[in-house]
Order: structure tokens, then C-alpha cells, then sequence
């Protein structure tokens, strides 16, 4: 090979540019995104954490082209960095032959609610082997193989018997370890998982994590994982994004962001968790306030009235700055912070 | 804190629901929701009960307010005038004690009837209890909107007006609405948005204070218990497994099922990253409990004689010389009884 210009990082999975994605009702619109852009690594976890409203399911359903009926991608890109070369996953049609080759194959996605997800009238074994057949070549026996084998490395006990089960018959933990085998039975390069633990008990809630873990060790699958909760964030995250109204308001690597948080709203989302060991005299504090009405949302920066830190500056937007290689931030005022932290 | 008083006294409490099935609508078995609770609350205390779910704490919670009546043993009430057994009163002899024990539900969005103002969902308790006229359960229901940080003219809207943090508080304005001495919250922050749950955790923790209320706190996050109570209650499969104060059973753990809860739950603090210990498998059925220990086929300790004795709650001796009580065979120090 000749000297040609460095390719893009070769661990990049996707990159998503400046996406606007609005959604309409009632002749309003309501700019659910606004202008977000994030990477996902290979090997490498992601977690977007902000609370209820803030755009992280439809972050998730721009970039599978699942998006709810008048919605629509007004501006930016999404590229997926697949084996073949970029694709502008924008530009495809959200039936076309193309997206559907990509959604569940390349790009696979749990959700919140399993059993949304799952097919009620279908066996788990049934459903996994569906995926099977449209995405790969293997013959029918193959395919029951490779079906007990994925359940039976999510940890299902007698994989055998219940790959002819039905959904109903399976508990929420083991409907959710389900829904991440038929997930993975095409090792997709990125996994795409919305709030999969919410309705889970902790203890069943460490085992999906450990499985997750695995997947992203052993078969370098890109993870998205969305959350609101920031344990979640400490344990499973290799870098993050802090979401509010729609935009990303910081992002970068975990131990930055957490350690020396710089926007406003991270500390204030910090503080207002009780954290386990700190004991009873921790002080926690309320972030005062609600959210905006999305479809009146404020002109400024989308935290200001709620900050403790508002200035008159905050009536107009914020940009987003790098104040490292990959730490960002959207704040008037992170070079204050940043002295302070300095100190 | 150990205030000596208590306000309830459960012995042996079992709810036990019969499952019924076939054409003849027989009862064919039974879902040992609650399976022997032995349990103290004190006057002024928060007590946290926490347990995966499907252990029995809703259910436990409802029997303490007699909203589901227990199948065995009692709960016993020592008000100022002595000492009343719940379990034997019917509906009219409960009436005077419904207003001294309420309960904040898991739910803020079915919690609150959609047709009525809050107006009207909170004024009815008032209407029970004796306040005739309107004007002054009016005055109460604004009264108790602005205790909760909520505007007395809210109380003319409807509940779709409000968001989920808005209806919890409302909720919890219902409960206070008859002044009560004990509430159980049942998981009264866990649906809400983190920003909005620490709003909730400071009022109830104010209210507390203000009005000298006890509270039985019922959730899955032990982080959260560890903020508000004083003592915390582990329950597995119906049965109290661990119960003590609450720093002592952070610092000091007994039972290996809380050991594993503890170490499951995601920190929020990059300094403090525990071996995640995973369990194997579900929590068992409530129909078909283990026999021996509930908790043996999952635990990594499980000796033959887990497997076939059941373990009493047995007290140990805490280092600052108060009772820890936990039910497990393996636990290496002598009990104190
Ligand atoms: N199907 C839909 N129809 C109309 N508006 C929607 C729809 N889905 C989402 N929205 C709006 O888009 C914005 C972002 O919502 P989104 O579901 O992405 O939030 P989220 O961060 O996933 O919240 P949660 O934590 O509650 O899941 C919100 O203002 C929401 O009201
Ligand atoms: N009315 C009922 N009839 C039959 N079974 C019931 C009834 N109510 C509860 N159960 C069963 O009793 C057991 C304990 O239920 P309970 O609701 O008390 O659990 P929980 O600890 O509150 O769980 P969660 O954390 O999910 O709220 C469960 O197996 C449940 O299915
Ligand atoms: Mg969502
Ligand atoms: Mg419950």
C-alpha cells in the first residue's frame, strides 16, 4: 500500500453530526434533538444519561430509522462505519432493502420493555431462528443449534426445553436475556440498548451487565447503553453523554465527566442522587424546578432557569466546546469551573 | 437511635393467597406472599424493607394497614389508650385506626382518581373523619398543597394536569390529609425522574420532622435507604432474612443475600467499584419456596444443612452493643439469644 491519507479511526463504529430530529403534533413542533453529535467505539460502551424527555430513546430510534410516525431527520448525519465503508444511514429509506439489512444485523437493539419487543404468539426459539434465517445463510438445523446455544450464553438454564417456550412463560429477567440473544444472533457491531435494566431487580440487573461486559470484551460489539441512572454510568461506561432537552450538554470519557464535571447539570444530576456507602449525612440536593415545555422550549441555554449558575449570557445558546481532546461542554461559563477544579 | 416504644408489634404474620384453578374453581395451592414476618416498628422511625421483586414487601405493607388481612399470626397496635390486636376487627372496628396508618402508593398516575379535582380526591378522607364544612376542608386541602410545595389553587385542576413528581406529592398531601402518626410509602420515589425524586426524598424527610411521623419505607434501592432510615428490614421470599440499623448493616453484613443485593447495585462514585457479585438464576416462586433456607439455591456459601433446616432470625451483637439480627446457618459468631 502507497502513502494514502489516514482513513478514518479505525475502531469507529458511528458517528452521529449536528442531528436534528424534530417531531410534530398539533401543528407544533416540538425539536426533540437538537443538534447532537457523538461517536461509538468498537469495543467500547457508551452511556447517554439524562432524565425522562431529554431525546435518548429518540436518539436511538434516528439512528435505526424507528422513529414515530410525523417525526422526521431534519439536518445532520449518521454515518454506521460498517465492514463494507461508511453509510449515511440518513439518507436511506426506513423500509428500504438496505436500512432493513442494517437494523437487527449490523445494528441491534434491546429495549425497555421486552415484551413490547417480543412476540407474544411466536416461540423465543422461533423468534431468534426468524432472525437467523433473514440474516444469514444457515440451514434449518444449524439454526435450532445456534438458538439453544445463544440461550444458553445468556445464562438460561436448560436451553433445550425452553427454546420452544413462549415469552409469557419466561420471567422479566429472562425475557430480557432473550430479547439480548435474539439481539446478538447475528453479532451485530453495535448494540443499541435503551434502558434495559429499568424494570429489572438489581440482582438480575448484574447479570444482563456482566453479559454485556462480555459481549463488548470478547466480540468488541459498540454498546450504547441509555440510562438515568448514574451508577449505571460509574459501572458500565467507558465514556458518556449528559443529555438535557435534546442536547448534549457534556460528554466524555467516564472518569472525566464524573470526576470533574463541568456543565452545570452534571453536577446538579450528582447531587441530587443519595450514593451508597456515603451514609446518612450526605447531603443530597433537589435540581429546582422542571423541565421546559418541549414544544416552548427557551431560545438560550435549555438549563437556565433551573442553574444555580445562570448569567445574563444564558439567554442566548451556548455552543458546544472542547475543553480537551474529548471532553466537551456546553456552557458559558465551564471556564470558571474549569479554574475552580484547577485549584 | 433505638426510641424503645413501639407503635406496631407484627408476630408470625403469614399472607398466604390461594391460587384456584380448574372448573370447580378449587383452591389448588398458594402463593406464600408473606411467610412468618416478625417485626417491631418504633414511634418516630423510618424503616426501610427492601427485597427483589415478588419478596411480599407490598404485601406486607398492606397488611400492617389491614388492606389485605393476614392468615396468620398478629399485628398488634399500642396507641396511647393500650394495646389493640388489628388482625380480629372488622371494618367498622378498624375505622378509627385507618386514620392513624396510611400509605403512599408505588403508582403516582393510578394512584389518583382522573374524573375528580384534587380538590375532590383529597377532601374525601376529610369528609370520613368529620370536618363538615367545606369551606374549612378548602382551607386544609391548600394547607396541605403548600406543605408538599405545591400551590393552593392546584387543587381546583385535574390530575393529567400534573407531572409524575407533582401526583406523588399529591399523593403524599392525601396521605398527611388526616393526620396520621405511621405512613408506609410504598416505593413512593422509585417511578420518579432522579431530579424529581430527591425533591420528594427532602419533603418526606421535612414532613417528618414537622409532624413526628413514622414511616415503613418500601423500596428495591438500597441506596435510597440508606440516605432516609434508621433501620433497614431484608426481605427474601416472604420472610425477614436480615434486619438492623442501617449504617450497622452497610458496614457490618450478615447475610449473604444482602451481601449480593449490596454488591449488585450500581454506585454512583468511580472510587468505590465492588466486586459485582452475580447471582445465579431468578427469585424462586412464592408457591414453591426451597426448602431449608429460601435463599439457598442461589447462595455461593450453601452447605448440606442450608438445604434442609430453615434458618431462624437469630440476634447478634452489633460492635456499638445493639441487635443485628439475621437468619442464616453460616454466619461465624455465636448469637446472642
Ligand atoms: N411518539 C412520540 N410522539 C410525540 N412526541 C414524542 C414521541 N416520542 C418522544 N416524543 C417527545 O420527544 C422528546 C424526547 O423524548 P424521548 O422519548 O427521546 O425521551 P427519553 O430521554 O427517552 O425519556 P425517558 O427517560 O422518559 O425514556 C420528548 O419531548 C417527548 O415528549
Ligand atoms: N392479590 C394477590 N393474589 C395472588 N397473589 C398475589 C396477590 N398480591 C400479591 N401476590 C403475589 O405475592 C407475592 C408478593 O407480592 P408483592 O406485591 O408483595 O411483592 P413486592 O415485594 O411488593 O414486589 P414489587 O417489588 O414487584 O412491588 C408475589 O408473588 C405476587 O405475585
Ligand atoms: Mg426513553
Ligand atoms: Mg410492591
Amino acid at each position: 500500500m502507497t502513502d494514502r491519507t489516514p482513513g478514518p479511526d479505525p475502531e469507529l463504529a458511528l458517528s452521529v453530526r449536528d442531528l436534528k430530529t424534530y417531531i410534530y403534533a398539533n401543528n407544533r413542533c416540538n425539536r426533540a434533538l437538537d443538534g447532537v453529535s457523538f461517536d461509538i467505539h468498537r469495543g467500547k460502551t457508551l452511556c447517554i444519561v439524562g432524565e425522562s424527555g431529554c431525546g435518548k430513546s429518540v436518539t436511538a430510534a434516528s439512528i435505526l430509522q424507528l422513529l414515530p410516525e410525523l417525526s422526521r431527520i431534519e439536518e445532520g448525519e449518521i454515518v454506521y462505519h460498517g465492514a463494507e465503508g461508511p453509510v449515511n444511514i440518513e439518507r436511506l429509506k426506513r423500509n428500504g432493502r438496505r436500512m432493513r439489512a442494517i437494523r437487527g444485523k449490523e445494528i441491534a437493539m434491546i429495549f425497555q420493555d421486552p415484551m413490547t419487543a417480543l412476540n407474544p404468539v411466536y416461540s423465543i426459539g422461533f423468534q431468534i431462528k426468524e432472525m437467523l434465517l433473514y440474516h444469514t445463510r444457515l440451514g434449518k438445523r444449524a439454526r435450532h443449534a445456534k438458538a439453544i446455544d445463544l440461550l444458553r450464553s445468556m445464562g438460561i438454564p436448560l436451553p433445550e426445553k425452553r427454546v420452544r417456550e413462549y415469552p409469557h412463560l419466561y420471567s422479566g429477567g429472562m425475557r430480557q436475556r432473550a430479547m439480548i440473544a435474539i439481539a446478538m444472533s447475528c453479532d451485530p457491531r453495535i448494540l443499541i440498548a435503551d434502558e434495559p435494566t429499568t424494570a429489572l431487580d438489581v440482582t438480575i440487573q448484574a447479570q444482563i451487565f456482566e453479559l454485556m461486559d462480555t459481549l463488548k470484551r470478547e466480540q468488541g460489539t459498540a454498546i450504547m447503553l441509555i440510562t438515568h441512572d448514574m451508577g449505571v454510568v460509574a459501572e458500565l461506561a467507558d465514556d458518556v453523554a449528559v443529555m438535557y432537552m435534546g442536547q448534549i450538554v457534556e460528554a466524555g470519557p467516564v472518569g472525566q465527566v464524573l470526576r470533574n464535571p463541568l456543565h452545570p447539570y452534571t453536577r446538579a444530576l450528582l447531587e441530587s442522587i443519595p450514593v451508597l456507602g456515603r451514609g446518612k449525612n450526605q447531603q443530597i440536593r433537589a435540581i429546582p424546578g422542571q423541565t421546559p415545555d418541549p414544544y416552548d422550549r427557551p431560545t438560550g441555554c435549555q438549563f437556565a432557569e433551573r442553574c444555580r449558575y445562570r448569567v445574563d449570557a444564558c439567554a442566548e445558546m451556548p455552543p458546544e466546546t472542547q475543553v480537551s481532546s474529548s471532553h466537551r461542554v456546553r456552557c458559558w461559563r465551564h471556564r470558571e469551573f474549569m479554574a475552580d477544579a484547577a485549584e | 437511635m433505638q426510641p424503645s416504644e413501639p407503635i406496631l408489634r407484627l408476630r408470625d404474620v403469614h399472607v398466604h393467597f390461594p391460587i384456584k384453578g380448574g372448573v370447580f374453581k378449587r383452591t389448588k395451592d398458594h402463593v406464600r406472599a408473606v411467610d412468618g414476618v416478625d417485626l417491631d416498628v418504633y414511634k418516630g422511625e423510618v424503616l426501610g424493607l427492601v427485597g427483589e421483586s415478588g419478596c411480599g414487601k407490598t404485601t406486607l405493607g398492606k397488611a400492617i394497614l389491614q388492606l389485605v388481612r393476614a392468615t396468620g399470626g398478629s399485628v398488634t397496635y399500642h396507641g396511647d389508650a393500650g394495646e389493640t390486636e388489628l388482625t380480629t376487627l372488622d371494618d367498622a372496628g378498624l375505622f378509627p385506626f385507618r386514620k392513624r396508618l396510611q400509605i403512599v402508593f408505588q403508582d403516582p398516575h393510578s394512584s389518583l382518581n382522573p374524573a375528580y379535582t384534587i380538590f375532590g380526591s383529597l377532601e374525601d378522607p376529610l369528609r370520613h373523619y368529620g370536618v363538615r364544612s367545606r369551606a374549612e376542608r378548602r382551607k386544609i386541602v391548600g394547607d396541605l398543597l403548600e406543605a408538599v410545595n405545591m400551590r393552593r389553587e392546584a387543587m381546583d385542576r385535574y390530575p393529567h394536569e400534573f407531572s409524575g413528581g407533582q401526583r406523588q406529592r399529591i399523593g403524599i398531601a392525601r396521605a398527611l390529609s388526616i393526620e396520621p402518626e405511621l405512613i408506609v410509602c410504598d416505593e413512593a420515589v422509585s417511578a420518579l425522574d432522579v431530579s424529581i425524586q430527591a425533591q420528594v426524598l427532602q419533603l418526606l424527610m421535612d414532613l417528618k420532622r414537622e409532624k413526628q411521623l413514622t414511616y415503613v419505607f418500601i423500596t428495591h434501592d438500597l441506596s435510597v435507604t440508606e440516605y432516609l432510615c434508621d433501620r433497614i428490614a431484608v426481605m427474601y421470599l416472604g420472610r425477614i432474612v436480615e434486619l438492623c440499623d442501617a449504617e450497622e448493616l452497610f458496614a457490618n453484613t450478615l447475610h449473604p443475600y444482602t451481601e449480593a443485593l449490596l454488591s449488585a447495585i450500581p454506585v454512583a462514585d468511580l472510587d468505590r467499584k465492588s466486586e459485582r457479585i452475580v447471582l445465579e438464576g431468578d427469585v424462586p416462586s412464592p408457591v414453591n419456596p426451597p426448602s431449608g433456607c429460601p435463599f439457598h439455591p442461589r447462595c455461593r456459601y450453601a452447605q448440606d444443612v442450608c438445604r434442609t433446616d430453615v434458618p431462624a432470625l437469630r440476634p447478634y451483637r452489633t460492635a456499638a452493643g445493639g441487635e443485628h439480627l439475621a437468619a442464616c446457618h453460616l454466619i461465624d459468631q455465636p448469637p446472642a439469644d
